[in-house]
């Protein structure tokens, strides 16, 4: 019935078999490997299933509490963290900067260890200035998450948009993608920039020249200046967000929407005549800027489904990153 | 056991089956990730054949149900889940290869609630090896087999060990060798 075996002969059925996913916190996809990134967005196929579930919630991070800590206004990020915790079973605090302590003169650095204080496992934390998450990683012990830091990184952005290429493409070796829009002041295109190669896809940055940084062809990334040509060769077109409000200041950076409009701008007139691209963007939109509102609504849009998968693949690195008991 | 032991189990498995359910339309077959997928498929496929209809599949990991991933350095894989089919009111037969201390079936009846409610679960296994450290009894057993708490028993699929198979390894083997085991 029974016998010894000493038989090692077994097969492979995971690509990441014998990987170890070492990460301790996520300020950045710089940080992580081709692998780390792959094995995130593998990952996330399972977080996805869940949400499609008659009861969308797992226990697993139910041991948990974690604080969100906003110090810049958002809706989605903000949101999408939230649920993904709730969905995993976690304690959620939300901390926004409008209604706190900040007010009353408290730093940064003092109100994240009185939170820590309260026996904190994670923070997710947006801030104004590059680098807070990183500097958040040397006060406490918690595992800090990123979701935005001034212009640098925005490392969960980052990975919803692979995965949303992953499930379009179905690998992103080798996808085309065009990137659109303000380069200069966009977190999201970094990190976007640094996922995108690390994992093989070829990237052409498009936008005007006064918003387009010098050097950031040493990313390795091609830079266009006419949006037909990028159209015509790239699976994926991804429209950025023209942030209105650095408009406003006076420090303006072309003459007007309308003009912005009438170059980068995606039109339906595009769809018919290039018929394979498909179009993402981070949100929130600026209709008739970035893109016709025709094309927003289109079904070539994957816009939603971004939405749908951040939950998908915030759930994944909250589970990735809780960690087990170090022994 | 070798393969034609296993095969015999299999039929018998499935015999059992349509005997204790009088309308198998309403069966469903659901697999624990991950031999417990390929036992499934081989006991729908020897049912299907006596039906002649298709019996309803699914395949269930209960990664995030456990309640013992915490003591482990690294976070388990999640693997996929995927019940095609509406529970309600359905008589699910659960299926995994070796029952041990029952906190995996526990996680499983949790996962499984979180997808509906059926009328009905019973749980099938290859291997019952004793050492149980919650209420939990399966309805159908392959063999018990009585162990140390330091041996491990691993049951092996054709589709991903290259052989239809159980063994069992002492502590010391089971420490030394480095394939993929059963948790």
């Amino acid at each position: 019935m029974s016998k010894l075996s000493t038989n090692k002969n077994s097969t492979d059925i995971s690509p990441h078999e014998g990987y170890e996913f070492s990460q301790k916190h996520l300020l950045g996809l710089s940080d992580y490997s081709a692998q780390d990134i792959q094995y995130v967005l593998d990952q996330a196929v399972s977080f996805r299933e869940i949400l499609n579930r008659p009861v969308p919630k797992v226990p697993t991070l139910r041991d948990k509490t974690i604080v969100n800590l906003f110090y810049e206004n958002s809706t989605r990020t903000r949101l999408s963290f939230e649920l993904a915790q709730r969905r995993m079973g976690a304690d959620v605090v939300n901390f926004s900067a409008g209604t706190s302590s900040t007010k009353k003169g408290e730093s940064l650095k003092d109100t994240i260890r009185n939170i820590s204080s309260m026996k904190i496992d994670m923070v997710v934390v947006r801030h104004e200035s590059p680098g807070v998450a990183h500097f958040l990683t040397q006060c406490v012990d918690a595992a800090i998450l990123n979701a935005g830091d001034g212009a640098h990184e925005h490392p969960t952005q980052a990975l919803l948009d692979l995965f949303t290429i992953q499930q379009v493409q179905g690998s992103i070796k080798g996808a085309k993608i065009a990137i659109i829009g303000d380069i200069t002041h966009s977190r999201v295109v970094r990190s976007n920039i640094i996922g995108l190669k690390k994992l093989g896809a070829e990237v052409v940055l498009c936008g005007p020249k006064t918003l387009m940084p010098k050097f950031i062809d040493q990313m390795g990334v091609g830079i266009s200046y006419n949006l037909e040509e990028c159209l015509e060769w790239c699976d994926i077109a991804m429209a950025l967000r023209i942030q209105l409000e650095r408009q406003d200041r006076g420090t303006e950076f072309f003459p007007s929407l309308r003009e912005y409009h009438e170059n980068f701008g995606i039109k339906l007139e595009h769809l018919e005549r290039y018929p394979d691209f498909k179009i993402m963007h981070p949100g929130p939109i600026n209709r008739g800027v970035e893109m016709e509102s025709e094309v927003a609504d289109h079904e070539r849009a994957i816009i939603l489904d971004q939405v749908t998968n951040g939950v998908a693949v915030r759930m994944a690195i909250l589970y990735l990153l809780s960690g087990g008991t170090r022994i | 056991m070798d393969a034609e032991d296993l095969n015999r189990t299999y039929l018998r498995f499935a015999h059992q089956f349509l005997e204790s359910y009088d309308d198998p339309k309403k069966l469903a077959i659901v697999g624990m990730q991950t031999r417990g997928v390929y036992m499934g498929r081989r006991i729908k496929l020897v049912m299907e054949k006596e039906l002649g209809f298709d019996i309803d599949f699914g395949v269930l990991d209960v990664t995030f149900y456990r309640d013992d991933f915490r003591s482990k350095l690294k976070m388990p894989d999640v693997k996929v889940t995927e019940i095609p089919f509406d529970l309600y009111e359905r008589d699910v037969i659960l299926i995994d290869d070796v029952l041990y201390t029952g906190r995996t079936v526990r996680s499983a009846l949790d996962a499984l609630m979180a997808y509906g409610r059926p009328r009905k679960i019973q749980f099938c296994c290859m291997v019952d090896r004793g050492h149980r450290e919650l209420p939990i009894a399966p309805d159908f057993v392959g063999v018990q087999i009585p162990t140390y708490a330091t041996e491990e028993v691993r049951v092996r699929v054709k589709e991903l060990d290259g052989e239809d198979a159980v063994y069992l390894v002492d502590g010391d083997d089971a420490l030394n060798d480095n394939f993929a085991s059963k948790e």
